[in-house]
C-alpha cells in the first residue's frame, strides 16, 4: 500500500485527555514541596497542589507519544529529588527527571528490554520501585519480570544496571508492589496465578484447584541476582496488594485484598484478616460482597511506626485500616503484628489513584468523572463508627463468618476543597450553535452512573465580574489612573462622554471628584499619569497638565483640533485634524516640552501608539501612526532622528487601534510587538524590530464585524492585549506552551476597556458597554475551554438534538443497577426500618446495585436557558435499557419529527444476550420540552443504530437493516436486508446511500433502490475495523473510529459509486459476484491515524468563524481532537518535512518511535501529527534554527505556519 | 543439515521466549488459547479499552482488570484429552 495519499489531514488535539490512569506523589522539583505526577493517556502531567488556596495547578503537561502503562517514582538514598520511572508501550524503561528551571522533563536513562507494543509477555504492565530507591521491578501480565538495580556513580549520577531476569513460565500476575524492608535486600511481592497445570489437565480439575499465590522476589544485592524467596497461597479472589511499612516504621509485609477480605501477610508473621464491611440500607443487597479497587498508605509524621491505610471499595466507601502491634513488657510495640482493624471512614467517588499529602490533603484521581481535592478534617480516630478487628474473623477467606455492616453517611472526615473538571469518560458529542454566538459550542455527555453530566464546552476565557453599575449617560471611553508614580493602586476612573468628562475616585465607595483639575465640560481623548506627580488630560482643544493642583494648558493651534493621542509615563504624542503630529517629552523639571517640528502625515491620523518606556530608559523609541489611507508607519523618537520614518506597512483596511507592547515569546525572552486593529474587525500582530523599527512576521485573525480596539492590560502579571470587536478577546502568551493565543472572553460586548487595579482587585479590567461600567478579572489564562455541566441520572449512551429547538435528549442506562421503581418499592416496604430508609444522594454514594437489573431513562436537557437543567426525565421500566436514539421526521406524518428510542430487555453484555428488543416512539410537545409516549414496537433484537432515512426510520437490528414507517399502533416494516456480518452499530446516510458500520468488520456501503424497494450492499472493507462511530465526509467518503483508537477515512471508488446509483442497476448489483466472501467491491483507505484514545463520536463541523470544515472526534478518556484537511500540496510538503525533523530532533520521551506509534495497528496514512509539530515552539533555540535552516525558512515563519493552521480552523 | 538444526533451535528458542509462537503441530486449542490470552492482555494493557468495558459493565476498572486477568487462566476450556487417554465425561458448569 502506498504511503502517500491524495488527501492529507492535520491532526490536532484541542482538549487533551482528562482521565488519570495513575497518580503519584513525590518531591519532583527537589524541594520540600510535594507534587503530583499523573499519567493520562499519552500525557505525563505535573500538578502542583496549593494547600493555602486549596487548588491544584498544572505546571507541565508532556505528550510522550506512547501509551503510559505504569509510572513509579523513587529517590536515591541521601537525595531530595524523586525520579520518575515510566513503563510504556515502547519496550523500554525510561527514567525521567523534572527540571524545575526549564520546566521540562528530561530523560536520564532509556533501556530497551523487549519488543514495542502492549503485549502479553513484554514487561510494562506492572512497575514497582523499592522504597529506598535501590531497584525497580517491571513485569508483564504473564511470565516476564525484570529487575533493574539503581545506583549512583562517583559523579553522583544515577546509574541503571542491565536487567536481571525473574521469569517463570505460565504465571499470570494480578498485582505487584515493592516491599518495605528497610535496608535489607529489596523484595518485591507479586500476586500470581499459575496456569501451567490447568493447561495440562483435560479434566478441568486442575483449573478448579488453581490457587492464587503471594510470591516474594528478593534481589540479592551482593550476588546480583533475583530469587523467588517465598510463596504462599492466599485468598483465591485476591486481586490487589498494598505495601505495609517496614524497617523502623512497621512490620513490613503486604495487605492482600480480595472479595470481602483484607488480609495481612508476611513471610515471618502470622496471617490476619478482616472482612470489608457491607453497606446497610433498604435498597442494598445484604449478600453482595465488595472488593477493594483503590487505596493508599500514609505514614504519619513525627511518630515512628504510625501509619494507616485508606482502602476504597467499589461503591466508593473508604475504609481506614490499621495494624496493632504486640507490646513488650515496657509497653513499647515490638515488630510482631497483633491484629488488623478496619472501619468506615468516608465515601468519595471511585478513584483510580489516591494520594495523601503531608499538608493534610487527599488528591483523588477519579476513575470516571471529576478529580477531587479533599482536606482532612480529622482522621476518624475517635468517632462512633464501629471498628472490626481481625480477632473475630478466621484467617481463611473460605471459612464461615458473619458479614459485618455499616451505614454510609455524608463526609465527616474529609472536606471537598476543589473539584477538577474531567470529561472522562466522554460518551457522545455534538457540535451546534445554540447561543447565537459567532462560533459553535461543543455539547457532550460524559461520566458514569449517578455522576454523569451533560457538558457544554465553549471556546473562551472564564471572566469573573466584580461590579456592573449603571451610569447616568453613555460614555465613549474609560481610563483609570494613579495620582503619582509611587501609588500602588489606581485612584481615579475617568469617563469620557460626547461633551463631558466625569472623574470618579476609587475607594471604599466610588464617588465623583470635583477638584481633580480635569476639564469636565469637554470629552477626553487620553489620560495619563506623567512623571512623578503629574496628570495629563488630552481633550480635542488641548492638553491639560496638572501638577500638584497647578494647571498648565497647551492649546491646540487655531482651527485645528486633536483627533488622536498616545501617551506613556514620559511622552505624549497627539495628532491634529490637519494630519500633523506633535510630539512632547517630559523635561527633567517635570514640565512638558514640545518638539519644535511637527510631522505632517499624508492622510488623517486615526490612531497612535507609544510603547511603554522600557525599564532603565527615558523614552520609548518608536511611535506607531495609523492613517486612513490604510497604512501604519513607524516613526523614530530617538533624539537624533525624532519623527523620522522607520518603516511603513500597508493594510487591508484603515487601522482603528494600535498598541506597541513587549510580550513573552517562545524563545524565552520578550519581543516587541505592534498590535493593529482594523476597521474591518481584523486584528494583526507584527513583530517590531527593536533596533531598526522594521515590521515583520504579520499574523492576523478576524475578531468580528466591528472595528477593533486594543488595550494593554495586565493579567497574572503578564502584559496582555484586550481586543474589542463585536465580542471581547484576549491576546496572551500561553503559560504552558509559550505560544501566543487569541481567545474570546466569555463576557458581554465591550466598547472600551482599561486596566484596573485597587486594593480589592489587584489585576482587574474596567470596561464600558452602553451605559454600564463593568469591572472584571480573568483568573486562569491556561484553560481556553469553558465548561458548564448539568447532572444526569445514569451513564449516558447517546445524545440527540431536537431538529430546530435548542434542546437535547439523552438516553441513559446503567447495568447492574436497581431501577427507580424497585428502589421506591423497597423504600416503601414495611420491613424498611427508620435508619434503613434514608436515601443518600446518589451523586456521592452511587445507585444501589442489583445483578442483572437495568436502570434507564430518557432526559430532556435545556442547555441554553439561564439555569441550564434537565427539564424532564422519563424512566424506562420492565428492565428495559435504552441503547440507541434518533429524531426522525416521518413523511407519512407530514414531516413531523418524533423521538425514536431503541431499547433492549434483560440484556447481558458478555456474551451478548437479551430477551426482547423494542423501539419506542415519542412525540414532541411544547416545542420539544415535553415528550409523549406513542407506542412501542417489539423487535427481535435491541436496535443498536437508528437514523432517519427519506422520511422513514432506518434501524440496524443485529445483522439486519430495516426500514420502518410510523403506524398508528406500531412501526410498520417496509424493507429489509441482512447486510452486516455481525452487528450493526452505526448508520449514516445521504440520498439513497446508507453506510453501515459493523461492530467488528468495518463499513459496508448499501444502496436503497426505491423502485424495487431493495437494500443492496455493494462495497465493503478490506480489514476488520471494530467500528464505534462514523460520519460521512462526502458522498463517497466516510470518517470513522474504532475500538483500538484509530481514526480513519474510507472512500468508495468513483466508478463503483456511480454504478450503484445508476437507475435500474439493481439487477446488476444483486447478481454481482461476491468477492472473497464479501460485497463485490472494496473501499480504499484514504487516511489512517492512531490516536491512543478510543473515539466515541466523530462529526464533520466548523469550529471558528469563517473557518473551513474539520473532522472533530471525541475520545472516551475525554480527548477532543480535530482533523484539518490541507488545501495545498505545498503545505503538506512543508508539514511532512517538519514532522520528519521533529521526529528526529524531539524524539518521544519514553523511547517510542513516533511513526510506529501513530501507525500502531495500521501504518499511518495521509495524516500529519499536529501535536508533534506544535512541540516545535518548545525546542531549544539552536534546534529550532537547525530545523529552520533545513526547511529553508525562518523560525518565525515556521511558528507562524504552525499557529496559522490551528487558528484558522480550531481553537 | 547443520543449518536445519540451527533453524530448529532458533525456532525453539523463539517459542520459549515469545509465548504463542506457533509450530507445525499447534493444535486448535493451543491456538485459540493463545489468541484469547493475547486479547485479554491487550484489553488490560490499553487503558481506553479497559475503561470502555468498565463503563459498559458499570463496574470499576480495577475489578474488570482482575476479572480479565483471571479469565486468562483458561479462556477456552480445558485442553482436549491426549491421544490414548480415555475422554472423561465431565459434568461441570461453564464458569466463564
Amino acid at each position: 500500500m502506498a504511503t502517500t495519499s491524495n488527501m492529507f489531514l492535520y491532526s490536532l488535539t484541542i482538549q487533551p485527555p482528562t482521565t488519570i490512569t495513575q497518580a503519584l506523589l513525590g518531591q519532583f522539583s527537589g524541594t520540600k514541596e510535594q507534587q503530583i505526577i499523573t499519567a493520562s493517556g499519552s500525557r505525563l502531567t505535573l500538578l502542583q497542589p496549593d494547600p493555602r488556596q486549596g487548588k491544584v495547578n498544572t505546571i507541565l503537561s508532556h505528550d510522550i507519544f506512547g501509551i503510559i502503562r505504569a509510572i513509579s517514582s523513587f529517590r536515591l538514598a541521601g537525595s531530595h529529588k524523586d525520579y520518575i520511572i515510566l513503563a510504556t508501550d515502547s519496550g523500554r524503561i525510561a527514567i525521567v527527571e523534572y527540571m524545575p528551571k526549564t520546566n521540562k522533563f528530561s530523560r536520564i536513562h532509556l533501556e530497551t528490554f523487549g519488543k514495542s507494543g502492549v503485549r502479553r509477555v513484554i514487561p510494562g504492565q506492572f512497575l514497582a520501585a523499592d522504597p529506598r530507591g535501590r531497584a525497580c521491578l517491571i513485569s508483564s501480565l504473564e511470565k516476564n519480570k525484570l529487575v533493574y538495580v539503581l545506583n549512583r556513580n562517583a559523579q553522583a549520577e544515577l546509574t541503571i544496571s542491565s536487567p536481571l531476569e525473574a521469569h517463570k513460565h505460565g504465571v499470570l500476575v494480578l498485582s505487584l508492589v515493592a516491599l518495605d524492608v528497610g535496608y535489607s535486600n529489596p523484595v518485591f511481592a507479586a500476586l500470581e496465578i499459575d496456569y501451567s497445570e490447568a493447561d495440562q489437565d483435560p479434566s478441568g480439575q486442575a483449573r478448579e484447584e488453581t490457587e492464587t499465590h503471594l510470591v516474594y522476589y528478593e534481589l540479592d544485592l551482593g550476588l546480583n541476582h533475583v530469587v523467588r524467596k517465598w510463596s504462599d497461597t492466599v485468598d483465591p479472589t485476591a486481586s490487589m496488594l498494598f505495601q505495609v511499612p517496614g524497617g523502623n516504621d512497621g512490620p513490613s509485609g503486604v495487605l492482600v485484598c480480595g472479595e470481602e477480605s483484607v488480609t495481612y501477610r508476611h513471610s515471618n508473621q502470622e496471617t490476619f484478616r478482616v472482612p470489608i464491611p457491607r453497606r446497610r440500607g433498604a435498597t442494598e443487597d445484604p449478600q453482595r460482597k465488595r472488593t477493594i479497587v483503590a487505596g493508599v498508605m500514609h505514614k504519619l509524621k513525627g511518630s515512628a511506626g504510625a501509619f494507616f491505610f485508606l482502602l476504597q471499595s467499589e461503591d466508593g466507601d473508604l475504609f481506614k485500616v490499621t495494624l496493632d502491634m504486640i507490646e513488650d513488657g515496657g509497653g513499647n510495640p515490638t515488630g510482631e503484628v497483633k491484629r488488623l482493624k478496619i472501619k468506615y471512614f468516608d465515601t468519595i467517588p471511585v478513584a483510580s489513584s489516591l494520594c495523601i499529602l503531608k499538608s493534610g490533603f487527599l488528591f483523588s484521581a477519579g476513575e470516571f468523572g471529576n478529580h477531587h481535592f479533599y482536606q482532612f478534617e480529622k482522621l476518624g480516630d475517635d468517632d462512633d463508627e464501629e471498628e472490626y478487628i481481625s480477632d473475630d474473623f478466621p484467617t481463611d477467606a473460605r471459612a464461615a463468618y458473619s458479614p459485618v455492616y455499616f451505614y454510609p453517611r455524608p463526609l465527616e472526615n474529609l472536606v471537598l476543597v476543589e473539584s477538577i473538571d474531567s470529561m472522562n469518560p466522554l460518551v457522545d458529542c455534538k457540535v451546534a450553535n445554540l447561543t447565537g454566538d459567532d462560533a459553535p459550542q461543543i455539547y457532550t455527555v460524559c461520566g458514569s452512573g449517578a455522576r454523569s453530566t451533560f457538558r457544554m464546552l465553549k471556546h473562551g476565557l472564564e471572566v469573573s465580574e466584580i461590579v456592573a453599575s449603571e451610569l447616568p449617560g453613555t460614555p465613549s471611553a474609560v481610563w483609570t489612573t494613579k495620582l503619582t508614580k509611587y501609588d500602588e493602586f489606581d485612584a481615579y476612573i475617568v469617563l469620557s462622554f460626547t461633551n463631558a468628562t466625569l472623574v470618579l475616585r476609587i475607594g471604599e465607595t466610588v464617588e465623583e471628584v470635583s477638584d481633580s483639575g480635569f476639564l469636565t465640560n469637554v470629552p477626553t481623548l487620553a489620560v495619563q499619569q506623567l512623571g512623578e506627580e503629574g496628570l495629563i488630560q488630552v481633550h480635542p482643544k488641548g492638553i491639560r497638565h496638572i501638577v500638584r493642583g497647578r494647571v498648565n494648558e497647551w492649546p491646540a493651534p487655531q482651527h485645528r483640533s486633536i483627533v488622536a493621542a498616545a501617551t506613556n509615563e514620559n511622552q505624549v504624542v497627539i495628532a491634529l485634524s490637519s494630519g500633523e503630529i506633535v510630539y512632547f517629552e517630559m523635561d527633567s523639571d517635570g514640565s512638558l516640552a514640545e518638539y519644535d517640528e511637527k510631522k505632517e502625515m499624508s492622510g488623517t491620523v486615526t490612531c497612535l501608539s507609544l510603547g511603554k518606556v522600557p525599564e532603565g530608559l527615558k523614552r520609548s523609541s518608536f511611535l506607531a501612526v495609523g492613517c486612513d489611507d490604510c497604512t501604519v508607519r513607524i516613526l523614530s523618537l530617538d533624539p537624533e532622528s525624532t519623527l523620522d520614518m522607520k518603516s511603513i506597512q500597508a493594510l487591508t483596511a484603515a487601522p482603528s487601534a494600535l498598541s506597541i507592547m513587549a510580550m513573552e515569546d517562545s524563545f524565552g525572552g520578550t519581543t516587541l510587538y505592534l498590535h493593529i486593529g482594523l476597521h474591518s474587525g481584523v486584528y494583526l500582530r507584527t513583530v517590531l524590530d527593536e533596533v531598526t523599527g522594521e515590521l515583520t512576521d504579520t499574523r492576523q485573525k478576524f475578531l468580528g464585524p466591528k472595528p477593533t480596539r486594543l488595550f494593554q492590560v495586565l493579567v497574572q502579571n503578564q502584559p496582555c492585549v484586550l481586543a474589542l470587536s463585536s465580542r471581547p478577546w484576549m491576546g496572551y502568551t500561553d503559560p504552558l506552551t509559550k505560544g501566543f493565543m487569541m481567545t474570546p472572553l466569555s463576557y458581554a460586548e465591550l466598547e472600551y476597556g482599561w486596566n484596573f487595579s485597587s486594593e480589592q482587585c489587584l489585576e482587574g479590567m474596567v470596561g464600558i458597554h452602553a451605559n454600564y461600567l463593568r469591572i472584571f478579572t480573568i483568573e486562569k489564562l491556561g484553560d481556553n475551554l469553558i465548561q458548564k455541566s448539568i447532572p444526569l441520572s445514569y451513564t449516558p449512551k447517546r445524545l440527540v438534538k431536537h431538529p430546530d429547538q435548542p434542546y437535547f435528549y439523552t438516553i441513559e442506562s446503567d447495568n447492574n443497577t436497581l431501577p427507580q421503581e424497585l428502589r421506591a418499592k423497597l423504600l416503601a416496604a414495611p420491613s424498611a426500618v427508620n435508619g434503613d430508609a434514608t436515601v443518600l444522594p446518589p451523586e456521592e454514594f452511587g445507585h444501589p446495585k442489583a445483578r442483572g437489573r437495568w436502570a434507564s431513562c430518557i432526559s430532556i436537557v435545556d442547555p441554553v436557558s439561564e439555569e441550564p437543567s434537565v427539564l424532564q426525565r422519563i424512566e424506562l421500566d420492565g428492565n428495559e435499557a435504552a441503547v440507541s436514539a434518533a429524531v426522525v421526521p416521518f413523511a407519512s406524518q407530514e414531516g413531523e419529527s418524533f423521538l425514536i428510542v431503541g431499547t433492549g430487555k434483560d440484556m447481558i453484555l458478555n456474551p451478548r444476550q437479551f430477551t426482547e428488543g423494542y423501539i419506542h416512539v415519542y412525540r414532541f410537545h411544547d416545542d420539544g420540552k415535553d415528550l409523549e409516549f406513542i407506542h412501542k414496537t417489539k423487535v427481535e433484537e435491541p436496535p443498536m443504530a437508528l437514523i432517519p432515512f427519506q422520511g422513514r426510520l432506518l434501524a440496524g437490528l443485529g445483522k439486519t437493516l430495516r426500514i420502518y414507517d410510523l403506524g398508528l399502533r406500531q412501526l410498520l416494516r417496509k424493507s429489509q436486508a441482512d447486510v452486516a456480518p455481525h452487528l450493526i452499530v452505526s448508520l449514516q446516510t445521504q440520498g439513497c446511500r446508507i453506510i453501515v458500520g459493523d461492530v467488528q468488520q468495518g463499513l459496508t456501503y448499501v444502496v436503497y433502490k426505491p423502485e424495487s424497494n431493495k437494500l443492496i450492499p455493494f462495497c465493503d472493507d478490506t480489514i476488520n475495523r471494530w467500528t464505534t462511530c462514523t460520519t460521512m465526509v462526502d458522498y463517497e467518503s466516510v470518517a470513522g473510529g474504532d475500538k483500538f483508537g484509530n481514526v480513519w477515512i474510507m472512500r468508495c471508488p468513483d466508478k463503483v459509486s456511480a454504478e450503484a446509483d445508476e437507475p435500474g442497476s439493481e439487477i446488476h448489483l444483486v447478481h454481482a459476484r461476491d468477492y472473497l466472501h464479501g460485497a463485490p467491491n472494496r473501499l480504499s483507505l484514504m487516511a489512517h491515524f492512531y490516536t491512543q484514545d478510543l473515539p466515541t463520536s466523530i462529526c464533520k463541523t466548523n469550529l471558528v468563524v469563517g473557518g473551513q470544515d474539520v473532522i472533530l472526534w471525541s475520545g472516551i478518556q475525554g480527548t477532543i481532537g480535530v482533523l484539518i484537511p490541507f488545501v495545498s500540496r505545498e503545505d503538506v510538503d512543508f508539514f511532512q518535512n517538519l514532522e520528519n525533523h521533529m521526529r528526529s530532533e524531539d524524539p518521544p520521551l519514553a523511547g517510542r518511535d513516533h511513526l510506529i506509534y501513530r501507525g500502531y495497528y495500521v501504518p499511518v496514512k495521509g495524516t500529519i501529527d499536529g501535536d508533534l509539530c506544535e512541540r516545535f515552539s518548545l525546542l531549544p533555540n539552536d534546534k529550532k534554527q537547525m530545523i529552520a535552516g533545513e526547511l529553508d525558512r525562518s523560525v518565525r515563519e515556521i511558528e507562524r505556519k504552525i499557529s496559522d493552521i490551528r487558528t484558522r480552523s480550531a481553537f | 543439515m547443520a543449518d536445519k538444526l540451527r533453524t530448529q533451535q532458533e525456532l525453539e528458542r523463539l517459542q520459549a521466549k515469545y509465548i504463542g509462537t506457533g509450530h507445525p503441530d499447534t493444535t486448535s486449542w493451543e491456538w485459540k488459547n493463545n489468541i484469547h490470552r493475547d486479547t485479554y492482555a491487550s484489553m488490560v494493557g490499553h487503558p481506553p479499552l479497559l475503561s470502555y468495558m468498565a463503563l459498559a459493565q458499570n463496574e470499576p476498572m480495577a475489578k474488570v482488570r482482575a476479572q480479565l486477568i483471571r479469565k486468562m487462566l483458561q479462556p477456552v476450556g480445558p485442553p482436549p484429552p491426549r491421544e490414548g487417554e480415555e475422554p472423561m465425561v465431565i459434568t461441570r458448569q461453564n464458569s466463564d
